[in-house]
């Protein structure tokens, strides 16, 4: 691990969350993601991790009735991204996200990726090959789709969709991209080429994966926090949570005695 | 870990709503709010015009009289302004196309949904949807020329104008939609329930019978409203082959009016804007708009009292 | 001593041999087997009175059916009579329908998909139009004759033929569009939404492309439905003489353009059917048949259509 000046890229700091129908999901939950530093979210089933990644980017603006407390201030320009001036749109141009099962658009490949560049008003063809190119590359997909960029997305296996979508998050040049359990739904060796996916965009990105696989926490994050009941019950480096975490709680999720 | 100040911090340009934006947005949100309230507006206007005619016309003729004489002939010197011949005529033609199309578009339904193998139903259901794209005038020819001479070889005194023959094809027309919303609804009955038949040794019939046909009541339901709403509204088919005497009776081997085909027969006809005649048609159609109303509504009350909850 | 007990409290219930329990499921299977063949039989009328309805009509239309019947205007000689006047009146009221109703059908569907909020102004619209789907066409025919032609003045023209046909349509591409929309994942949404595209960008390029098969597929069943369709306009004037065409929309001189045929009085193929079908002269009937020939040829094509784009979609689109 580098010694480089640690630096916070995001911070949530005293977050709730309230569903439409007043469930509290999130409690008073703060928690530092650090730059060029992959965080991971970990927890048993329904303990609110994809919740609390989904307040980053705003996605709970889309359902009527869901309300924010607290802050996620965004770094260096010190930005609340559930402020009330603040435009979610501006938002996910900045925060990128990768879902769990892959959902690309019923459009090409090269459509699927050169969308997000096209929404933010890019008309140059040449930019937006040059764009689509290094997004492909940035997502390893680019050898094996450039002889076909034109063919439909869903021709590709599980594997290669996903990392299309993560193309397609890449191309908009994120600062940060939210990954929700992003191999649930893929195969064993597709799961190993995205995670090493994930170690490699590190250096350009800061990234925030939730999953349920604390094997995959352990392989490839650098900070790991444990979520359970919508709080956040102990955040530290992965070493330090998966060989002597200060909680019993932790403890016990990790070693398996509940989840 | 950073500590940041607590004040809250300056907004920043790039990430402050842009309100040109927002402004287009907002405009075309409007813009399609206006296209969805299309909808109200045509139910308001069928209501205005009807109301507004049917109450110059109640000015004239009594609601007493409209509602309890047996004879409608508004366009006579001695003129009688009763609705029964008409409803009389409507229910008799509906009647006997009901007999038809709801026993037989259910057991069609039943067949297609729990017997029917999988090519037989994608080949049928598509035919069936071209039936009901048949216009209805098309029907109406094929009633005078081919059905009623047909009846009248069985029954020699059947009248060229009957409501017999009208209301078989009227229930032949209808039989498409009712097997359609049925079989749809049966479809989507779950499968677990269904197994939980079989499981007990049960056939295809005790399963649709007992099972499937029970849990898709709602959607059946709204199929026989479907159908009651489609012959009590059509028109063609009766205009051209039930006859158009108002005549108040309910036997269907009669020739008779409906209320349909009394308001085409005025509207060919050369009525002065704004004369009792004219007037009559909008009495007549806000009767016939309460009834289909009527239908629906119960339909609907209906429909969640044996809601589907699976 | 257990046993014996058992035995007189459930008498009721006889144990069945082997021999018999056979004998029950023989019995159910063959209530099967009548239960099936009687729905087989319905099914098979529905489709034989379809083949023989068009075998009447063709069979008696037949003498009729050449180039002079699509060319000659309607007369009082039955042997001379045509359908010009109607299927250009069809045609041009087709075009007035479309128009009226697909951009405001389309625009409130996706508006009560993508915008409408739940609260009870929403209700009212939805119980709208699922009111005006039942709503008996004859009744718009009074809609079109009170409103249009007198209180709007709009007269007994092709645009008011063209409007009412339009709103009769419009709650089919309104329910069409919706479900063509509601076909659409959430995880797709979610997607593009992701991506910072906003409401109307996603409409734009999403919802509206992916759905416009479905859409397309509503709105070819519409308008063959406004086709065949007599009761609305039959009261709209149905002056069943038409010895004349509307005067051309293209001109060759400035504007290139006229507008006056939507002023024009009309006839369409339906109605010119139904007014040959009213004469007693056997020789009017034979026309009747012709024009329902050319009637259920051109709906049959374009239901036909609509089908077969349905099943070419689901075909395609694995969500």
């Amino acid at each position: 691990m580098s010694e480089n000046k640690l630096n916070i890229k995001a911070e949530a700091k005293n977050l709730n969350f309230f569903y439409a129908n007043g469930t509290k999901a999130l409690k008073n939950v703060s928690l530092p993601v650090y730059e060029n530093k992959i965080t991971a979210l970990i927890g048993p089933s329904g303990c609110g991790k994809s919740t609390f990644l989904r307040c980053f980017n705003r996605m709970h603006d889309l359902y009527p009735g869901n309300r924010y407390e607290g802050q996620i201030l965004l770094h260096p320009d010190n930005t609340n991204v559930l402020g009330k001036g603040v435009d979610p749109i501006e938002v996910r141009m900045r925060i990128s996200m990768v879902f769990q099962k892959p959902n690309p658009f019923p459009k090409s490949i090269y459509e699927n990726v050169a969308y997000g560049l096209r929404v933010r008003g890019e008309r140059s063809k040449s930019a937006v090959d040059d764009k689509v190119e290094e997004a492909l590359k940035g997502a390893s997909l680019w050898n094996e789709v450039k002889s076909r960029l034109q063919d439909l997305a869903f021709n590709l296996s599980g594997g290669q969709q996903q990392r299309l979508c993560i193309a397609r998050a890449l191309a908009t040049d994120p600062e940060i991209m939210l990954f929700d359990e992003p191999t649930s739904a893929l195969d064993p060796i597709a799961t190993v080429n995205i995670e090493e996916l994930m170690s490699g965009l590190k250096n350009k990105l800061s990234i925030l994966v939730v999953t349920h696989n604390m094997q995959q926490a352990a392989r490839i994050s650098d900070y790991t926090a444990y979520m359970y009941l919508g709080e956040m019950i102990e955040f530290d480096a992965t070493d330090k949570i998966f060989t002597n975490p200060s909680r019993k709680e932790t403890e016990d999720y990790i070693t398996g005695k509940f989840g | 870990m950073a500590i940041t100040p607590l004040q809250d911090p300056p907004i920043s340009k790039r990430l402050a709503k842009n309100i040109k934006r927002n402004f287009i947005e907002r405009i075309i949100e409007i813009i399609l709010l206006f296209a969805a309230l299309a909808a109200t507006f045509i139910t308001l206007g069928i209501v205005y015009i009807l109301v507004t005619e049917a109450s110059g016309f109640f000015k004239e003729v009594s609601v007493i009289e409209f509602l309890t004489s047996r004879q409608w002939s508004p366009l006579f010197e001695d003129a009688h302004y009763g609705i029964l011949p008409l409803v009389s005529g409507t229910l008799t033609t509906s009647f006997v196309a009901l007999m038809i199309a709801i026993p037989i578009g259910t057991i069609a339904a039943i067949y297609l949904s729990e017997f029917a193998s999988h090519k037989t139903r994608e080949a049928v259901k598509p035919i069936l949807e071209l039936l009901v794209g048949v216009p209805t005038v098309v029907f109406g020819y094929f009633t005078l020329l081919f059905v009623t001479p047909l009846l009248q070889k069985l029954n020699p005194d059947l009248p060229t104008f009957n409501m017999l023959g009208a209301g078989i094809v009227m229930g032949v027309m209808i039989i498409p939609y009712i097997a359609s919303v049925a079989e749809d609804a049966m479809r989507a009955v779950p499968m677990h329930m269904r197994e939980g038949s079989y499981a007990m040794g049960a056939t295809k019939f005790q399963t649709a019978i007992r099972v499937v046909t029970p849990a898709a009541t709602s959607g059946i339901i709204a199929a026989y409203i479907l159908g009651i709403s489609r012959a009590v509204g059509e028109t063609m088919v009766v205009a051209i082959a039930a006859g158009q005497q108002p005549s108040f009776t309910f036997n269907p081997l009669e020739g008779a009016a409906t209320i349909t085909a009394y308001i085409v027969q005025v509207a060919m006809g050369d009525l002065p804007h704004g004369s009792l005649g004219y007037q009559s048609i909008f009495a007549a159609g806000m009767v016939l708009f309460i009834l289909t109303f009527l239908f629906n509504i119960l339909g609907h009350m209906a429909r969640k009292r044996f809601a589907e909850r699976y | 001593m257990v046993k014996d007990k058992m035995d007189s409290e459930f008498s009721l219930i006889k144990p069945k041999t082997l021999n018999e329990v056979r004998a029950m499921i023989r019995k159910h299977k063959r209530n099967d087997f009548i239960f099936s063949s009687i729905g087989l039989l319905t099914i098979i009328f529905a489709l034989l009175t379809l083949l023989i309805l068009f075998v009447d009509l063709v069979m008696d239309g037949y003498p009729k059916l050449n180039y002079e019947f699509f060319t000659d205007f309607p007369s009082r000689r039955a042997a001379h009579a045509g359908i010009l006047s109607a299927w250009v009146g069809s045609s041009l009221i087709m075009l007035v329908t479309f128009i009226t109703a697909v951009p405001m059908g389309v625009a409130a569907g996706v508006y009560l998909e993508e915008y409408a909020p739940k609260n009870w102004f929403t209700d009212i619209i939805e119980i709208n139009v699922t009111n005006l789907s039942g709503v008996p066409s004859i009744i718009y025919g009074l809609l079109a004759l009170g409103l249009f032609v007198y209180t709007f003045h709009l007269g007994q023209t092709i645009v008011t033929a063209g409007l009412t046909l339009g709103l009769l349509m419009l709650p089919i591409v309104i329910v069409s569009t919706r479900e063509a929309i509601r076909s659409i994942p959430i995880a797709i949404r979610e997607a593009a939404y992701a991506v910072g595209a906003t409401k109307w960008q996603v409409v734009l390029h999403h919802v509206i492309q992916y759905s416009f098969g479905g859409i397309l597929t509503g709105i070819i069943i519409g308008m063959a439905r406004a086709l065949g369709e007599t009761a609305p306009i039959i009261t709209v004037g149905a002056l069943t003489f038409i010895a004349f065409l509307p005067p051309a929309p293209i001109s060759s001189s400035a504007p290139f353009i006229s507008f006056e045929w939507l002023q024009s009085g009309f006839t369409v193929l339906p109605i010119q059917m139904f007014s040959w079908l009213s004469r007693p002269e056997h020789a009017f009937h034979i026309n009747a048949a012709a024009a329902g020939v050319v009637i259920i040829m051109l709906t049959l094509l374009m239901n036909g259509t609509a089908i077969w784009l349905r099943y070419r979609i689901r075909k395609n689109i694995k969500w």
